[in-house]
């Protein structure tokens, strides 16, 4: 489904990806893990084309995304859904508006079959009969179900997420880990999450793939991931685990 | 390579001599400004070419004739009616001198006419409308809502620039028309109240001096401020760094107001001169 191949991309003399190779299969949920500033947000961001690589491909259902017309790219955009770390809900529009967005904007339909359309995602999301509130009214976690609610309303094929369950309360978070895991399950998309969260890492991913250094460093389910000896994957790990005992205490 | 050239360039910045640190901050200066002109021409002619792309929204840009216009239009009134009025009083002072105070309807009219009602007209909204585009486009980038917009396959120039840029475009000339209504008002109540002057005289001799042409300068030259304005706003609000926060917006629509009024006077000195000069009109 989506083929990452040699890539490479540079900030002035920082470099973030240095030939990272990552192959994401049809149906399956990525979990993608690193430290803060490893390149794990921009390798999203080239996924759906909002950044260019300095070299490399990104291959998504055998096209390659980086050599797109930018009309061609938003043909494939219409393929992805993206969930933004701070939702990036249009705060000038109700939720009704927001989650129509993208159904009103590519899609021929009537106003009464695109409020049917923002209803059944608002019941995928759990969050019925919100039509008429603004951005502003919504809790953090609402305002990621919203969003959500938004990356789904036209059915993509790839759903992508940008650390979903940051500054969210334990609860909430758990939540979101549900919700991320129950639409894999009922809508059977592709799902890349990137996350430093642990317990959302192995509760939501069906594959793993660490990055350090810009590169992936180690690659598998999360079985797989828990027996691979490498010590800055172990450590990674260990420390996220203690971090967010922490967090609970 | 790059690491070279970038090492290179560290090591220049480095240096302790003042005037090769003071050709390093010239250079990037003149080469940011360069790079910035060039990005926003592209803006520009990006805009042009979607305007006349369908699918046309017209529903986003009569929002925006209604936040620009509509809104605008009690402040160009009064600002209007407040320059028409200083301007009759100032004239009548230097007029009188030259015992030629008769012509006070003649110089209000073409002063309002030909410079007056556009600049002041430009000048307000440049400060209300183009500020505010800079705001509320700097907070999406900030906000990763442009970023969301381009996700969701939606052009951001197409359906954030386009109706702003078109409806300051159309708008500033109708606003330009009350403006100059309301100063040549200002110096006809200036005239009869204020110097006890013969109200007919007046507007006849505004009348007289009322030119088609002068209009279709005016009004030409006030649309080209919109899209001054509009195109300004937008790309100070566009070029927001995500990293910027609150502190980038606030600086970038300071910087959108001031840019804007500096180009509107440099945009009035070369219209005048096309117009005038090249094209004859009167």
């Amino acid at each position: 489904m989506i083929w990452i191949e040699n890539l490479w991309k540079n900030f002035g003399n920082k470099e973030v990806l240095t030939g990272l190779e990552l192959y994401i299969p049809r149906g399956e949920t990525l979990v993608v893990m690193g430290r803060s500033g490893c390149g794990k947000s921009v390798l999203l961001k080239m996924i759906t084309g909002l950044m260019k690589p300095d070299q490399g491909q990104i291959w998504i259902d055998g096209e390659d995304i980086t050599k797109l017309t930018r009309k061609a790219l938003n043909r494939t955009r219409q393929k992805l859904g993206m969930l933004f770390q701070s939702a990036a809900l249009f705060d000038s529009m109700t939720v009704e508006e927001n989650v129509g967005f993208m159904v009103s904007q590519h899609l021929k339909l009537s106003k009464h079959e695109i409020d049917e359309i923002v209803a059944e995602k608002l019941h995928l999301v759990q969050l019925d009969g919100t039509q008429r509130l603004r951005p502003a009214e919504l809790s953090g976690g609402m305002r990621k179900r919203v969003g959500l609610a938004r990356a789904i309303a036209c059915n993509p094929e790839v759903i992508l997420y940008d650390e979903p369950t940051t500054g969210l309360d334990p609860i909430t978070a758990l939540e979101i880990n549900r919700l991320i895991s129950d639409l894999h399950r009922k809508l059977q998309v592709t799902s890349v999450v990137v996350t430093h969260d642990m317990a959302s890492a192995f509760s939501v991913g069906t594959r793993m793939a660490m990055i350090h250094q810009g590169q992936v460093i180690a690659h598998g389910t999360p079985d797989e991931i828990w027996k691979i000896d490498n010590p800055v994957l172990q450590q990674f790990i260990a420390n996220e685990n203690h971090h967010q005992d922490d967090d609970c205490r | 390579m790059n690491r070279q050239l970038s090492t290179q360039r560290q090591t220049l910045y480095d240096s302790r001599n003042p005037l090769v640190r003071f050709i390093d901050f010239a250079g990037d200066r003149v080469l940011s400004g360069i790079s910035g002109l060039g990005s926003a021409t592209l803006l520009v002619w990006e805009t042009w070419l979607l305007a006349f792309r369908r699918p046309f929204q017209l529903n986003l840009l009569v929002h925006q004739l209604f936040l620009i216009g509509v809104n605008s239009i009690a402040v160009v009134l009064i600002s209007g009616l407040f320059t028409g009025m200083v301007l009759a009083t100032q004239g009548y002072y230097q007029l009188i001198q030259l015992s030629a105070e008769g012509t006070l309807g003649k110089f209000v009219t073409v002063s309002v006419v030909k410079e007056l009602g556009p600049m002041v007209t430009a000048f307000v909204l440049a400060g209300r409308i183009g500020a505010s585009i800079t705001a509320e486009l700097g907070t999406m980038k900030v906000t990763e809502q442009i970023d969301a917009l381009e996700v969701m396959a939606t052009n951001p120039v197409k359906y954030l620039v386009v109706p702003r840029f078109l409806a300051c475009a159309i708008m500033l000339p109708i606003l330009t028309l009350f403006a100059i209504v309301c100063g040549i008002a200002g110096g006809y109540l200036a005239a009869i109240i204020l110097f006890d002057m013969n109200g007919l005289f007046f507007l006849k001799l505004a009348q007289a001096n009322l030119f088609i042409s002068s209009i279709i300068i005016s009004l030409v030259k006030a649309s080209a401020f919109g899209m001054a304005i509009a195109s300004i706003g937008c790309y100070k609000g566009f070029t927001i760094s995500s990293a910027g926060g609150a502190e980038g917006v606030g600086k970038s629509t300071t910087g959108s107001a001031v840019t804007s009024l500096v180009t509107i006077l440099a945009l009035d000195a070369v219209l005048n001169q096309m117009l005038h000069v090249i094209w004859g009109l009167q």
